[in-house]
């Protein structure tokens, strides 16, 4: 069995008081695009940061391609797309610039970049279509531009994984379908793909699987069946008068190594 | 008087000499860092550091040590109280700042009062430009190129931090460590410029070069530029103004960047109030000219 491109086990975060991830477990391969539904306070950004290493777990641990978080950030293997709220728009970089930002892994202690850098960010502009529009001022790009313009970021890093925090965010449909269709060619080129959302429409056509977090994941497979309306209810907290956390009856990936039959009949379009 | 005659007779004095150099020198430094602080949104962090270092400058002075080693423990100091205060009480950041600062600062001034020799410290508060020594321009020079060449050096790794730290956290660098070595930076300085302007007035050119220059450009490097040379033009002008108008000089620098960051204001052709409308007037002018 091949080694998941991100493992979470048993991952605890407390802020405070406050619990954010409850014995949080997820268990990915390369290569899929996975959706991360959950509403508010459901611990998707917490489980992101955790990925990132951001946020250290009190518990569990978190293993990138069987390495810890911090050995595959050095090895830049982590591209992330924020969320848009987290931007600044009025910063006076370029498109351009931005997308440079992925190469300083690559470059030395000034970050000079070499030829082979301006070549990478052309090339992931390229793939991005947004070659054009490489010298305007990041915040002059319309919404779905921008998440491009951070995606080519990730591609120019060389990312093998990348995570992208509601990237349907203040974008009209076409531009969805052109960064959907991107997302594709990217996972089919081996990169694994981690997308918080709330734009529910847009997961099956996009995402191989889903998984439902509320603090804990509750469920993991299937799109198609992860977003049944019994399960999103359960998700989104329909019974919140019952203070009480839904106990999870579907967690196929809780435990490593048990993956959903619906994986297993798309393990095929693996590279 | 011709205007070569106007500009060439305070050079006749070494002290203006002297002040001239240290001023621009001071001006540029503060500007390059500005650029950082005004797009991250530390102004008044660099408004406490610039105000905290003053016990340490006292202290080193008592103690016979340089002043800028006084001033980045105390910078590190007054930075470790407010993240203390902010963590670990229901005080938010700019209330915590305004505690810290402001009890430094008066720290300071108590120690001061206490020191002798209370004249020589006094110049540290409102700056003391015509009275640079040699020595206070050597020290001047080493610190503000040392600070000069770690920005420029480090800036694009600075730009990294201010623009999205996550990113910088996910490719491996340490946004902790770079938010640190910007803030070190902050307080040498703070220490450069004390000597100029004084520890009230040192936060004016820690924030309108670079706000000025923000106001001008879309480009980062093109900040980079604009802010330095504006700044020091700006402080020589003062300096000359000051000579030639009787006025205290630190002041008046300041007071000059002021004036024209209100110019760039109102006239900038992109950001300016005035001057994005008279450009649109422009346009549509060259729109009814053609038809």
């Amino acid at each position: 069995m091949s080694t998941p491109a991100i493992l979470v086990e048993n991952v605890t975060v407390h802020y405070g008081e406050v619990l954010a991830l409850d014995s949080a477990s997820l268990s990915l391969d390369a290569a899929r695009i996975c959706g991360l539904i959950g509403m508010n306070g459901s611990g998707k950004s917490t489980l992101f940061k955790v990925i990132m290493g951001m946020v250290k777990p009190d518990a569990g641990t978190v293993l990138i391609g069987g390495q810890s978080p911090s050995k595959a950030r050095k090895e830049g293997g982590i591209g992330y797309v924020p969320q848009s709220e987290d931007v600044d728009w009025q910063f006076p970089l370029s498109v351009r610039d931005v997308v440079m930002m992925g190469r300083y892994g690559h470059q030395g202690f000034t970050r000079r970049p070499s030829k082979a850098d301006r070549a990478a960010v052309d090339e992931a502009l390229d793939r991005v279509e947004l070659g054009e529009f490489a010298g305007r001022q990041i915040g002059q790009l319309s919404g779905g531009q921008k998440k491009r313009a951070f995606v080519a970021r990730g591609i120019a890093q060389g990312a093998t994984m990348m995570l992208l925090d509601e990237p349907f965010a203040g974008v009209d449909k076409r531009s969805e379908a052109t960064i959907s269709r991107l997302l594709r060619e990217l996972a089919s080129d081996g990169c694994t793909i981690l997308i918080s959302t709330h734009d529910l429409h847009a997961m099956p056509a996009l995402c191989d699987e889903a998984v439902l977090l509320m603090r804990r994941v509750l469920m993991h497979g299937a799109p198609e069946l992860v977003l049944q309306p019994e399960n999103l209810a359960m998700a989104f907290g329909l019974d919140v008068l019952n203070r009480d956390l839904p106990e999870p009856d579907a967690e196929p990936d809780a435990e490593p190594g048990s993956e959903p039959e619906s994986n297993a009949a798309r393990a095929e379009n693996r590279g | 008087m011709d205007l070569l005659e106007l500009l060439l007779e305070p050079l006749s004095y070494d002290f203006m000499v002297r002040a001239i150099v240290t001023t621009a020198l001071a001006a540029v430094v503060c500007a390059v860092l500005s650029c950082w602080l005004v797009l991250i949104g530390w102004s008044l962090m660099g408004d406490a550091v610039s105000h905290a270092v003053l016990p340490g400058v006292v202290l080193a002075y008592i103690v016979g040590a340089p002043f800028a080693l006084g001033a980045l423990v105390f910078a590190l100091i007054a930075v470790t109280l407010i993240g203390v205060v902010r963590n670990t009480s229901r005080v938010k950041e700019d209330a915590a700042i305004g505690i810290v600062f402001t009890s430094l600062f008066a720290l300071g001034l108590v120690l001061i009062s206490v020191t002798p020799s209370q004249t020589d410290l006094n110049h540290i508060i409102f700056g003391n430009l015509l009275g640079v020594s040699i020595p206070d321009l050597i020290q001047v020079l080493v610190l503000g190129v040392v600070a000069f060449a770690i920005l420029i050096l480090k800036r694009r790794d600075l730009t990294l931090y201010a623009f999205d730290p996550t990113h910088a956290h996910a490719i491996g660098l340490s946004p902790k460590r770079l938010g640190a070595l910007l803030l070190g930076l902050l307080a040498l300085t703070s220490v450069v410029a004390l000597q100029t302007v004084g520890v009230v007035l040192v936060v004016a050119m820690l924030i309108i070069p670079g706000a000025t220059a923000y106001l001008l450009t879309d480009r980062f490097n093109r900040m980079l530029v604009i802010a330095p040379v504006v700044s020091a033009v700006c402080s020589i002008a003062g300096i000359y103004l000051s000579y030639y108008l009787d006025t205290a000089s630190g002041a008046m620098v300041v007071l000059t960047q002021g004036v024209v960051f209100a110019a760039v204001y109102l006239f900038s052709p992109r950001q300016g109030l005035i001057g994005t409308r008279l450009a649109k007037a422009r346009r549509r002018k060259a729109v009814a000219l053609a038809l």
